[in-house]
């Protein structure tokens, strides 16, 4: 296909049809995005997904920005914007109609069935995106401890993650990791 | 007065304000929500639409979440833009997605043009090193909040259906589609099954 030659109608493809599998949110498709990213189609390799990573949750704005970095590595200013449309348009069109479809009917909400069905499915997925990040970025046992104890505070604490964040860049700038 | 009376801004709670937003204000409501927004925009996006604007009440709030979670896409977007065309219909909801969006684009992708030109410089890759490694714990104890009602529950199809896709995702590194449309047809099944085995 032509789109193999032009990176940004490969980004549209890629993360427009990826958006609609994207059950739970950004998190949730991180492996996707790295299979796609690292191992289908070689724009990165796995350490440079873990700092793309870093770098979309050192920023603020919502998770998917993860996907804007990923363009830019691919194409510059015009890949970062393509993609991130692309993750983002579709589904919101998509979000948009089913509210107005459902606005007639008032007080309609998923039925109960269905959201304990996708719930566990997305914990799984998000999971999966630990798991996958954690082999990337924690390449000596220093890292996984700091990975832990992060974790461990985060979900004892309501610490604010940016604490979290700025501790361990502060451990990394020190050469501890 | 009695110094123990009430002031009077207590007696008379404020109801949701009747005036829809215009579209500059769902414009920069969104983009506060979204600047402010560390490792996720919903609690902001939740205080400022509920608590700050009163432009929903929290059990609308609630719904409106519920229904973009469990569609696909990213959640805090597809919420942007319900949210939005709710009051200003397309218009609305395309301030509020540009709101929400435009600002941390520009951001990130300056700091995509500094780790481009400088990520190779000792300091900066120790740094980041630290970050991700932090930023994976933070995912992961996010995962294991989420997972605590499941345990809590002893919903054990839910824990084995979690767990189905962990290996399949994480272990087995099956592409996501083929996955879902395994998963998800099954899963609804499954629920279906032991929700009427146990009313029964």
């Amino acid at each position: 296909m032509s789109s193999e030659n032009n990176p940004i109608l490969t980004l549209v493809w890629t993360f427009g049809l990826m958006s609609l599998f994207a059950v739970g949110g950004a998190n949730a498709a991180i492996p996707e995005m790295y299979r796609v990213a690292v191992e289908v189609r070689h724009w990165m390799t796995d350490k440079q997904f873990a700092d793309v990573f870093a770098i979309s949750q050192l920023s603020p704005g919502p998770n998917v920005l993860i996907v804007t970095l990923i363009g830019y590595s691919v194409a510059g200013l015009g890949g970062a914007l393509a993609a991130t449309l692309a993750m983002c348009v579709p589904t919101a069109v998509l979000a948009y109609g089913v509210s107005r479809l459902l606005r007639r009917s008032a007080g309609w909400r998923w039925p109960a069935i269905v959201q304990a069905a996708l719930v566990p499915l997305s914990i799984g997925l998000m999971g999966a995106s630990g798991l996958i990040l954690a082999l990337s970025a924690d390449r000596t046992w220093v890292a996984g401890l700091l990975t832990a104890a992060t974790a461990a505070l985060a979900f004892a604490t309501r610490l604010n993650p940016l604490w979290l964040l700025l501790a361990g860049a502060f451990l990394g700038f020190a050469g501890v990791i | 007065m009695p110094p123990d009376s009430p002031p009077a801004a207590i007696v008379a709670p404020e109801l949701p304000t009747s005036v829809p937003p215009s579209l500059i204000a769902l414009f920069m409501a969104f983009a506060k929500m979204s600047l402010a927004g560390f490792g996720g925009v919903l609690v902001w996006a939740r205080r400022g639409i509920v608590e700050q604007h009163r432009w929903m009440t929290a059990e609308e709030f609630n719904e409106t979440f519920a229904l973009c979670h469990f569609l696909p896409g990213p959640n805090v977007v597809n919420l942007s833009v319900v949210f939005g065309s709710r009051f200003r219909g397309v218009a609305g909801g395309i301030a509020a997605f540009a709101g929400l969006l435009g600002p941390p684009i520009v951001i990130v992708t300056v700091l995509a043009a500094l780790y481009s030109r400088f990520g190779q410089i000792d300091a900066l890759r120790r740094i980041l090193a630290g970050v991700s490694c932090a930023a994976v714990g933070l995912l992961i104890a996010v995962v294991f909040r989420m997972m605590m009602p499941l345990i809590r529950d002893r919903d054990f199809v839910g824990l084995l259906v979690m767990l189905a896709v962990f290996i399949a995702i994480g272990l087995l590194r099956l592409p996501l589609p083929a996955v879902l449309l395994v998963a998800i047809p099954l899963s609804i099944a499954m629920t279906f099954v032991t929700r009427r085995r146990v009313s029964a």
